[in-house]
């Protein structure tokens, strides 16, 4: 058996259902942030094996750009929960209420 | 001359301006300076009238004014005709008489300077209105004249009565000023012109026919009745005796009610352009005539008689123009200036002597005030229409003017007026000057300023009449065709209306100097129509009436209605956003993650959405 393009896909949706499954429950801010990077390297798969299927190299590019906006991503995405964490001393998003009406 | 005719009106604004402006602190001199101001505009004012008896015709001095984008241009100017210049001269030499006999009247008064410049503000803008050669500007100064009386009837606010007396001819008026605006902005609207000689080419050329003359006629003549106080906006004028005397001599003689008959006869091409508004205009001064003599008979206040008086001379001089009797009209407004005047000047100094309005408590004035009993007989023989005095010729030309016309009915109407004209103002005249003075005050005639100006003008109501003729013949430049009541030199309308005012005389002197019929008893014996009379028919209660029942009955539901149903949709608009942005605003509960939920769902429902929309991937899915 060889590794299509589909299998491919489906790894990067089950890797995607994941994602948004873990950014849907999770409790803790950083699994939602764990979440996020899931959901993020599903979409990378997702380019990198385009770009193979097609046999152009811009869909690796891509997954490149996507990699480093996702650590950029999980620098300020930390950087806000420490913040929270010293304001509010925890770091469950059942508790952090503050934004509402 | 002509070109410098704009300085009649000149002076006497900047004496105004003068002397209102520099307040308190030249009171003892405001009236001087006013005076003065006056006497150069009738010296200006005689010249002119000089001028246009020499070279008789229709002289038109313009500046443009305003241009507007469709083409209609209104202009500044003067109109300088036979009509405008007589009636220049009438307005400064009465108002001269007026100030020069305020001099002495209002003497004791402190806000003296105040009163003079009210008192040129209000020649000014009846000058301006008699040059205006435009309707706008007529309207203008019209509104000015309003607003002049306005000032002076109130002159003495803090008496109620006198601040009512403004408010009321304020706003009475201001109902046929309406009209009037109308009427100007339909002709302006169908002639594009607001021009007055452009005005009466284009109803001669026929530009002007049928019912539409006829509204803008009579809309025209609404003005006329407000301000020259025709049934049935004739209930400012009585209440306007709250004023000073002297301002009384000036709106009833020169300035203000004359306005309106001048209206009349500077737009008489407008007029005579419709039968059905000639018609109009006559009955309703010929109602009116009749309607304020009765009234007349029965007062009590010096000020109110002649009042009344004024509303029924003025009924005469709208009777005549209804007739056409252009230039009987125009006489009778001159006559009559000189001789009202004269009246309520004497009846000031009466007034100013004995300090009451009441003639039942005058009597036997005659020994006391000798100049003043002299010059009211002398004006109330003019009134009368007796000949040698003005008011005969006058009063006779009117009633020839209705006869010529064909109006018998209107004729009878003038001949019962002379008849109680005479009685009513001879029962005046001895109840206050003939028999046992009333009180134990001493009444002494006034002062020299008081007793010239109604010297000269005595010696107008007496001799005025010698002017008739030539009179008639100098107005009909103004006018162009001939008028018509040259054609008459019958005896029979003279006579008859002479023998009314002996009549008259007779009644009024059985009755109060005689006492060979008792007042009292006819009183009695006439006892419903006498309190008819003596509640001038009613009509003020008329009008409270349908101010009361009618007029705050609509208001108060047009305020129901818009407190609750414009205002309440305003209201539940803004209550149904907030009720709205309320409920709203409970998506909003800072849970992160309901928040992801939703941007998520909302993300698939778009891209659905986009999907079932795409001809492709409907297909591939069938």
């Amino acid at each position: 058996m060889t590794l299509t393009l589909t299998h491919y896909l489906l790894a990067s949706t089950v890797l995607f259902g994941v994602g948004i499954y873990g950014a849907f429950s999770r409790r803790n801010a950083i699994g939602l942030l764990l979440a996020i990077e899931l959901i993020m390297l599903a979409v990378a798969l997702n380019f990198t094996a385009a770009s193979n299927f097609l046999g152009t190299a811009g869909g690796q590019v891509f997954a490149v750009f996507v990699i480093t906006v996702a650590a950029a991503e999980a620098a300020v995405g930390l950087a806000l929960i420490i913040a929270i964490y010293r304001n509010q001393k925890d770091v469950d998003l059942d508790k952090l209420t503050l934004l509402k009406w | 001359m002509l070109e410098h005719a704009w300085i009649i009106p000149a002076l006497p604004i900047a004496a105004a301006a003068l002397v209102g402006l520099l307040g308190r602190r030249i009171n003892r001199f405001a009236g001087w300076i006013t005076s003065a101001a006056i006497a150069g505009s009738l010296l200006l004012a005689l010249r002119l009238m000089w001028d246009v008896l020499a070279h008789p015709g229709v002289k038109e001095i313009t500046l443009p004014w305003l241009q507007t984008a469709g083409g209609l241009m209104i202009q500044m100017g003067m109109l300088i005709d036979p009509l405008s210049s007589v009636m220049l001269v009438i307005v400064t030499f009465v108002s001269l008489m007026v100030q020069v006999y305020s001099l002495g009247y209002m003497a004791e008064d402190e806000g003296i300077g105040r009163y003079f410049a009210f008192l040129s503000l209000f020649t000014f803008s009846m000058l301006g209105l008699v040059l205006s050669n435009n309707l706008i500007f007529l309207y203008m100064f019209w509104e000015l004249v309003g607003l002049s009386s306005y000032l002076l009837i109130g002159f003495w606010y803090k008496k109620p009565e006198a601040a009512n007396a403004a408010k009321k001819a304020f706003v009475v008026t201001r109902f046929g000023d309406m009209g009037f605006l109308i009427g100007i902005l339909v002709v302006g609207y169908f002639l594009n012109t607001f021009n007055i000689l452009a005005l009466g080419d284009a109803v001669k050329a026929g530009k002007l026919a049928g019912g539409l003359a006829t509204a803008v006629a009579l809309l025209l003549f609404c003005g006329a009745m407000g301000k020259s106080g025709q049934f049935p906006l004739h209930i400012w004028l009585p209440d306007a005796m709250e004023g000073p005397t002297p301002v009384s001599a000036l709106i009833h003689a020169a300035t203000m009610v004359a306005a309106g008959v001048f209206m009349v006869a500077r737009l008489f091409p407008l007029f005579a352009a419709s039968e059905t508004a000639m018609l109009t205009v006559s009955y309703i001064g010929g109602f009116t005539a009749i309607f304020a003599a009765t009234i007349a008979c029965v007062q009590d206040d010096i000020k109110r008689i002649l009042a009344y008086s004024t509303l029924s001379q003025l009924g005469y001089m709208v009777m005549a123009l209804g007739c056409g009797g252009y230039t009987a009209g125009m006489f009778h407004l001159t006559t009559h200036a000189a001789f009202k005047a004269l009246l309520f000047l004497a009846a000031g100094s009466v007034i100013h002597a004995v300090h009451t309005n009441d003639i039942w408590k005058m009597g036997g004035l005659c020994r006391s005030m000798g100049i003043t009993t002299a010059v009211m007989l002398i004006a109330s023989l003019a009134l009368a229409g007796v000949f040698p005095f003005a008011g005969f010729f006058s009063k006779d030309e009117v009633l020839v003017s209705t006869f010529l016309a064909g109006r018998m009915d209107l004729l009878f109407v003038g001949l019962l007026t002379a008849l109680l004209t005479s009685f009513y103002i001879f029962r005046m005249f001895f109840v206050v000057f003939a028999g046992k003075p009333a009180t134990d005050k001493h009444a002494h005639e006034a002062s020299w300023v008081m007793t010239i100006p109604m010297l000269l003008l005595s010696i107008l109501a007496a001799g005025l009449g010698a002017a008739t003729a030539p009179f008639g013949h100098f107005l009909q430049a103004s006018f162009g065709a001939p008028a018509m009541e040259t054609e008459y030199h019958g005896r029979l309308i003279p006579a008859l209306a002479t023998l009314m005012a002996v009549l008259g005389f007779a009644w009024a002197y059985l009755v109060y100097l005689q006492k060979a019929v008792s007042a009292s008893l006819l009183m009695r014996r006439f006892l419903p129509i006498y309190t008819l009379l003596k509640n001038k028919y009613y009509i003020d209660e008329m009008y409270q009436w349908a101010v009361q029942r009618i007029m705050f009955v609509v208001s108060r539901a047009l305020a129901w209605f818009d407190r609750n149903i414009v205002d309440g949709a305003v209201n539940g608009v803004a209550w149904l956003c907030r009720l709205t942005g309320d409920g709203l605003s409970r998506l909003q509960q800072g849970r992160l993650q309901t928040y992801l939920i939703m941007f998520v769902a909302g993300v698939v429902i778009i891209i659905m959405v986009v999907l079932a929309s795409n001809p492709t991937v409907l297909a591939w899915m069938k």
